[in-house]
Parts: structure tokens; C-alpha cells; sequence
């Protein structure tokens, strides 16, 4: 094997090994045992049944808007909004638990429907705004996820706020029938990994096997001849942005159905930033996603437990993987960097052979 | 000043742009530089102008060795490049626009700025009002506002890429007068890129020619046209005989239709295209035939008139309406329009069957795909992306994602980036299509190609289609005249 084809089958340990040591620096810069953080990281993601319930119940939200994202990714589309979608689908959620009284049985499938309701429309504002207005989705997408958080906070002080009077932190808890079963006391239900997984299949499926995903995969790569091919960019545009709305609207119902048991401040808690950075790592590739999206909330969750332990300030663990994601992109792919570079396109004018 | 080109070169991968041009251009003169699309001349003048770097050869100003990294560079030097689009950027004020490119002060003197703009734009006769914005500018306007700021920077060899598209005749007269006194009065050098025969004619002291990548020819102009074409487009080796078929009914029906651009505007056009017939667009870019096969193909709507299709019309169908009539539509730029870079084959011939189902059915498509692949000679498996394959194969893939049958195919430049042998096979499948009554339109650069594969020919210049001519009744000196505006 030579040496540049071996360097890069190993290539994509680089950044992941350059993050670490970024830490350790980091973590011996502030006089800390980088050894002992770890551990309390790792103690604090495993060392319990409840913790480790507690990151998979954190995991579920982020997957399901990862897996939301796939779809917009893929029909080359930048859906920033979608922190407001998991937004939009809480509220969509808690109107429901809030309003309706019936048996778990009908009340559930009810906020679910009315969460992934809630977030592709709330999607499909910012494809309408792309399409017919031109605006960016990333500028429309910014504005709505401000609208959505300002909506939520409006809620809590004033609509729904607890009968005992406003706290403005959140809504009284839901009544016991809206809430998602929860095993062993934790925060996470059996039913919200079912229907992540069934959406990751149907993903999974509909990206490579459907005509619909195809063409959101040639809307992406070259949406001009995309349309001269005979695809809709505005129809796809659309519908697009509205399946990762539901997905991620799905993510928010996870988020007060079972994470709290009631509708707060900043509900979605940035899973929709987070489920970004997750995608830009899995660099379009589905099957990495559940394991990207395992190892941040295991990150994240351990976290808790290392500033509890060492005096090191939780937010340790956000920056571990937001300086991972800036490597990978940075030098993640071997063929991409300076030294290796690869001839300028040929322009169009010249086109002879 | 003196500019010397030295056996310059410039490739992109396997492409030749400029394989070795050396070119004099000597002070006080105009120079017109000719050539058809991707002939090179484009590449040359970035080169000179500092906006791409050669790969070998050498450039030489009055006489001594120079290099450039930016335009920044070039004009400082001298030389300064008139683009086809004004480079300048719209929300601004002439006069911020002309400080951006000039002053380096922190703050910048906008009243010397002022009394230099006023003195340049009255010296040329140019009428601009500086205190407008540039959005509300004429493309003429924005032209004589670059050329002022270039010459206010110091260009003593001035480049003017297509400078008269989309300008008006009475602009036009005003830059070919300006253009004549910094040649003659004020002893610089002009250098016109255009495919316009007729405006070299008329403006210029010497002709360059350049084909493929290569000079192949200069002569001091006024001269006969029929010269310059032949150096433009050289000679091909004969062709496949094209077989006759009989022609049935009115496949196409065009009446008073006008397209109108922010470019160009084209007014009166009127064709019938009968079923099995071939029709050529000839002309050079840019007058109006493009705009017309877009409009066949609903890509842009006309202002007026309309478009019939056997017995339906088509005049408001959008393109993929169009298309599920059973029109076929093949645009000039592969990777850019048409082909998917990354997509497999297999995913294009999916994307652009007409048939479509929810899910794909992998098998029986790539069956069908290596039938198109091998019955199109394309070279590459179904399983190879768009972007792998050579510019011919792509070219080859275009055609063979065109469906059957089809009523109307419309084509730019379908046989471009192909040898003369694959271009004989593809007409050869074509011809094959007329026999179920397909009318073809298609638009060529080569007066050749057009000669010999079109029934009749529709000729446009200046936005008109000027004259529709038989095929069989014309020649390209006829031609050559006829895309030059003589009629």
C-alpha cells in the first residue's frame, strides 16, 4: 500500500484526535487533570442505568431532527429554522395536551400529529419564502426560529401560564394521560425510540429507493439541470422543507412529552443547532447519523456530571463537539487540503476537445 | 503602448484554451480578435488583462517582460478590460463606484473625483449623470462609466469583450467614435473581442482569427467576409448523406411571436415547422435564436404571439409542461444544463424517463441504461457519475436521455465537443427520428453543420429572424453574409 492511500483510510481519525488534544490543552490550560475529566465524562454519559437512559431519552429529539435534516441536505438545502421547527412542534404538542381530554390512546396520536403538523408548517413558510420570494432560507430560517422562541415565551407568560400564576419558566405540568409511558422513572419512552427508528427506515428508504428522493438528489447537486430534467424545484423545495418540519416538530413533542412534562423557556434547547453539527459530520451519510447523534448526547450529558465533579464549567462538553465538527470540516477530507490540490474546473466557455 | 503575446498556453485538464498564441499588438491601432465560442479568445483576454494566469509562454509590454495576479496589476500597467457585463455594483452612485475603483484615502476627495469624472465624460461625448445610481443605468451607460474609470486608472491598451451587446445603435455610433479617437488621437491600443463580423468590419484595422485554442489567421480588415468566415469556422470532411423523408403536416406553428429580454428583444417571429422537418438556426450569439428555442420550449414566455404544437396550444405551457407534450429540449452547457454532476447514469435516465413511479426500480433501470448507453456509444457503465465521463460521452448521454417518441426536439449546439465521426453517428440516430414525424430545431455556430443537416435555415441577426433560406438553395458565403446583417 503506498503511503498516501494508507494515509487516507486513516484520515478521518485526524480530526477526531486533533479535537481531543484541543481539549486536553484546553483542560491543562485551566490547571485541570484532563484524565479525571474524561472519566467524570464518561462516568457521567454511563455510569448509571439513569444516565444512561438519560442520554438515549436527550439522543432521541437530536436524531429525529438529524434525520429531518438528511432530507433537506440532500435536496441541497441550509434548513437553519429548524431549531424553531422543534419549537413549533412543542407548541403544537403542549396546545393539544393543554386543551383536549381524552384517553392516552387517542391523546397521544393526537400531539403527535399536531407536533409534526405544527413543524412542517412552519417549515413550509420558509420553502414558500425561497421559492416564491427568494429569500435565503438560512435568513428566513434565523427569523422564524426567533418567531417561534418569542411565541413559546409568550405562551408561557400569558396563555398558558399555570393557574398559581406565571413563573415564566413554563406551563403547569401536563395531565398524566398526554404524557409520552416513560420506563423506570426516567425521561425516556420506549414508544419515541419505535417511532425514531420507523423514520430513520423510511428515510433510509425514501433517499435511496423512492423517485422522490432522487430528485431532491439531483435538486441538490445542480438544481438548473435538475429542472431541465423535469423536476419541480419549487414543488420538492417545498415539500422538503416540510418533511424535516415534521420530523424535527416530532423532535419537540419528545422534548415536552417526555423530557419535561411540560411546555418551557427555550423547549428545544438548541437540538436543532446540534443536529446540524451532527449532519455536517455524517457528510450525507444516513447510517452515521444515529451514532454521531449517540456520541453528542453522551458528550453532553456526561458534561453535567464533570462540572459537578472537577469545578470545570458543563459547557466543556459543547465545546469537545463543536470543535470537532470545525476540524472535520476543516481538514476532514485528505483530498481537500492545500496539498493535494485539484486542477480548476474547466469553465464553460471552453468546451472543445 | 506595444503589446507582445508569446506562444501562450493555457490548459484546463485536457483542455486546450490557448495552445501557444503569439500575437503582436502594436500602439494606435484596433484590433479585432474573432472566433467562435470556445475558440479561446475569451481566455486570451483574461490572460492579458490579469484576470487568469497563463501556465507558459510570455508577455511582453513595450517591449519588456510582465506578469500580472490581478486586474488590480494589469492596470496599473496599462491595461484595462471592458467586460461583457460591467463589472460595477449596482446600489452604488457613479461617483462611489468610480472612488471605489480609484481612491485609496481613508477619506475619500470627491470633489477632485467629480472634476476628473466631468472632464473624462465630456472629452468622449459620453452624457452620464454622476449623481444617479447605477442601477438606473443603461448597459451603454454602465460600458461608458467603465471605460471612464478604466482610463482615469491609466489604460493605454483598452480590451473590449462583445462591447455592443445590448446596447442601443446610437451608444453604439458613440462608442466606435470614442473608440476611433483613443486609437487615432490619443495612440492607444484597442483590442475588440466579437464574433460580430460586420462591427470588426467597420471599426477595426487588423483582424486575428483564433480557432480551437489556436491562431489560425489575420488580415488587415475591411475585407471580404466570406475570408473571415473561413478562418472562424475552417473546413470539415464531408458528411453523411442525409436521407429525404417526405414531409407530413405542420408539427409547429409560430405566429407573430416576441420575446423580450433586458439583453435583446426579438419581434415578428414566424415559422411552421412541418412534421420530419430539420430547421438550423444560424447567427451569431446573441441574436435572438436562443431566445426563440427557448421560447419553443417554454423556458421563457412570449411577450406576444403564439406557439401551436400539432393541434394544441402551447403558448402558456411552462418547460415541464412542454415537455410531457412530448417535446425534447437539449441546452449548450452539460455539467452546467442537463447533466447532474455526481448522479450516475442510471439516476439521469430515472430523472428523465417520462414514466414515474414511487419507488425505483433499480434492476429493470439500469437493464434500459446500458441499452441507451451502449446503443449511444456512450463510453462508461451505468454505475459511472455524469461528471467521470469525457465532454463527447456527455454529449452522448444528453441524447440518449431523450425520450421516444417525441413530436419536436430542440437542440443548442448538439454536436459541440463531439469528433466529426461521433457528430455523423448522432445525426444519423436524429434522422432515424424524423421517420416517426419528429421535427427538429436545433442552433449551431458551424455554418457547415447547418448547411448540410437542415432542411431549410432560419437566419437571425440584431433580434429578427432575417430570412428563412432551403437548405439546398444556399452556400455559407450566402451564409456568411446573411448572419453578418447583409442581406
Amino acid at each position: 500500500m503506498s503511503r498516501s492511500s494508507w494515509l487516507e483510510r486513516i484520515w478521518p481519525l485526524v480530526p477526531v484526535v486533533a479535537a481531543l488534544l484541543f481539549v486536553v490543552f484546553l483542560l491543562l490550560g485551566f490547571g485541570a487533570e484532563p484524565g479525571t475529566a474524561l472519566s467524570a465524562i464518561i462516568d457521567g454519559a454511563f455510569g448509571s442505568t439513569d444516565k444512561v437512559l438519560s442520554v438515549t431519552a436527550f439522543w432521541i429529539p437530536l436524531l429525529l431532527a438529524s434525520i429531518g435534516l438528511m432530507v433537506t441536505f440532500t435536496a441541497g438545502l441550509w434548513n437553519i429554522g429548524i431549531e424553531g421547527q422543534l419549537a413549533m412542534g412543542a407548541i403544537g404538542a403542549s396546545a393539544v395536551a393543554l386543551n383536549v381530554n381524552a384517553p392516552p390512546y387517542i391523546l397521544i396520536p393526537l400531539e403527535i400529529l399536531a407536533a409534526m403538523a405544527a413543524g412542517a408548517l412552519w417549515a413550509a413558510i420558509g420553502g414558500v419564502l425561497k421559492t416564491r420570494g427568494k429569500v435565503h432560507e438560512i435568513f428566513s430560517g434565523l427569523a422564524l426560529t426567533n418567531l417561534a422562541i418569542i411565541l413559546t415565551n409568550y405562551l408561557i407568560s400569558g396563555p398558558w401560564q399555570p393557574p398559581e400564576g406565571g413563573s415564566f419558566r413554563g406551563t403547569a405540568p401536563f395531565q398524566d394521560a398526554a404524557l409520552f409511558p416513560r420506563l423506570l422513572e426516567s425521561r425516556f419512552s420506549p414508544l419515541t425510540l419505535i417511532l425514531t427508528l420507523i423514520a430513520l427506515a423510511v428515510v433510509a428508504v425514501m433517499l435511496s429507493n423512492t423517485f422522490w428522493g432522487l430528485k431532491l438528489k439531483a435538486l441538490g447537486k445542480n438544481p438548473k439541470s435538475a429542472f431541465l430534467l423535469g423536476v419541480s424545484s419549487e414543488r420538492e423545495t417545498i415539500y422538503a422543507m416540510m418533511f424535516c418540519g415534521a420530523l424535527a416538530g416530532l423532535g419537540g413533542a419528545v422534548r415536552v412529552l417526555s423530557w419535561f412534562d411540560s411546555l418551557r423557556q427555550s423547549i428545544s434547547g438548541g437540538i436543532g443547532f446540534l443536529a446540524l453539527l451532527v449532519v455536517m459530520l455524517a457528510a450525507y451519510r444516513l447510517l452515521w447519523v444515529p451514532f454521531i447523534a449517540f456520541f453528542f448526547s453522551a458528550v453532553l450529558n456526561g458534561s453535567i456530571t464533570l462540572q459537578l465533579r472537577t469545578q470545570l464549567h458543563s459547557s466543556l462538553g459543547g465545546i469537545l463537539t463543536g470543535v470537532l465538527v470545525l476540524f472535520v470540516l476543516l481538514f476532514g477530507e485528505y483530498k481537500k487540503l492545500g496539498f493535494r490540490r485539484e486542477p480548476p474546473e474547466t469553465p464553460a466557455e471552453v468546451s472543445h476537445e | 503602448m506595444r503589446v507582445e503575446l508569446n506562444e501562450i498556453r493555457k490548459y484546463f485538464g485536457p483542455v486546450k484554451a490557448n495552445d501557444g498564441i503569439t500575437i503582436t499588438f502594436e500602439e494606435g491601432n484596433i484590433y479585432g480578435l474573432l472566433g467562435e465560442n470556445g475558440a479561446g479568445k475569451s481566455t486570451l483576454m483574461k490572460i492579458l488583462s490579469g484576470f487568469q494566469p497563463f501556465d507558459s509562454g510570455e508577455l511582453l509590454l513595450n517591449g519588456s517582460d510582465a506578469t500580472f495576479t490581478s486586474p488590480r496589476e494589469a492596470l496599473a500597467a496599462g491595461i484595462g478590460m471592458l467586460y461583457q457585463e460591467p463589472l460595477d455594483l449596482p446600489p452604488f452612485t457613479i461617483l462611489d463606484n468610480y472612488l471605489l475603483g480609484r481612491d485609496n484615502k481613508v477619506i475619500p476627495d470627491r470633489q477632485a473625483a467629480i472634476q476628473e469624472l466631468i472632464e473624462l465624460t465630456q472629452r468622449y461625448n459620453f452624457d452620464v449623470d454622476i449623481k444617479a445610481h447605477i442601477d438606473s443605468l443603461s448597459v451603454g451607460e454602465r460600458q461608458q462609466l467603465e471605460l471612464v474609470r478604466l482610463l482615469a486608472g491609466g489604460a493605454e491598451v483598452l480590451i473590449l469583450d462583445e462591447p455592443t451587446t445590448g446596447i442601443s445603435a446610437e451608444q453604439k455610433d458613440l462608442l466606435f467614435a470614442s473608440m476611433r479617437k483613443l486609437a487615432k488621437e490619443e495612440n492607444k491600443t484597442l483590442i475588440l473581442v466579437s464574433h460580430k463580423l460586420s462591427e470588426v468590419q467597420e471599426l477595426c484595422d487588423h483582424a486575428f482569427v483564433l480557432r480551437k485554442g489556436q491562431m489560425v489567421g489575420e488580415t488587415d480588415v475591411p475585407c471580404p467576409n466570406e475570408k473571415l468566415v473561413e478562418m472562424m469556422f475552417g473546413q470539415l470532411p464531408e458528411r453523411s448523406p442525409r436521407p429525404s423523408v417526405s414531409l407530413e403536416d405542420t408539427m409547429l406553428s409560430i405566429k407573430e411571436m416576441a420575446i423580450r429580454t433586458y439583453r435583446l428583444s426579438v419581434e415578428g417571429l414566424q415559422l411552421d415547422v412541418r412534421s420530419g422537418e430539420v430547421i438550423g438556426l444560424a447567427g451569431l450569439e446573441g441574436s435572438g435564436q436562443g431566445l426563440f428555442l427557448k421560447a419553443c420550449a417554454g423556458l421563457l414566455r412570449p411577450a406576444k404571439g403564439s406557439i401551436q404544437l400539432a393541434d394544441k396550444d402551447i403558448t402558456n405551457h411552462s418547460y415541464h409542461a412542454t415537455l410531457a407534450e412530448g417535446v425534447g429540449y437539449l441546452a449548450a452547457g452539460r455539467l452546467e444544463e442537463g447533466l447532474v454532476a455526481g448522479l450516475t447514469l442510471t439516476e439521469h435516465m430515472i430523472l428523465g424517463a417520462l414514466e414515474r413511479k414511487f419507488m425505483i426500480d433499480w434492476e429493470s433501470s439500469r437493464e434500459e441504461t446500458s441499452k441507451r448507453i451502449e446503443h449511444y456509444q456512450v463510453i462508461g457503465t451505468e454505475a459511472s457519475t455524469a461528471d467521470q465521463l469525457s465532454g463527447g460521452n456527455q454529449q452522448r448521454l444528453l441524447f440518449s436521455l431523450l425520450n421516444t417518441p417525441l413530436r419536436l426536439i430542440l437542440m443548442e449546439q448538439p454536436t459541440r465537443g463531439l469528433d466529426v465521426r461521433s457528430a455523423d453517428y448522432i445525426w444519423e440516430q436524429l434522422y432515424e427520428r424524423r421517420k416517426d414525424g419528429t421535427a427538429i430545431i436545433f442552433i449551431s455556430p458551424d455554418l457547415d453543420e447547418i448547411l448540410d443537416r437542415s432542411d431549410r435555415i432560419a437566419v437571425f441577426y440584431g433580434g429578427q429572424m432575417l430570412k428563412v433560406v432551403e437548405a439546398s438553395e444556399t452556400n455559407v458565403d450566402e451564409l456568411g453574409h446573411l448572419i453578418g446583417g447583409e442581406l
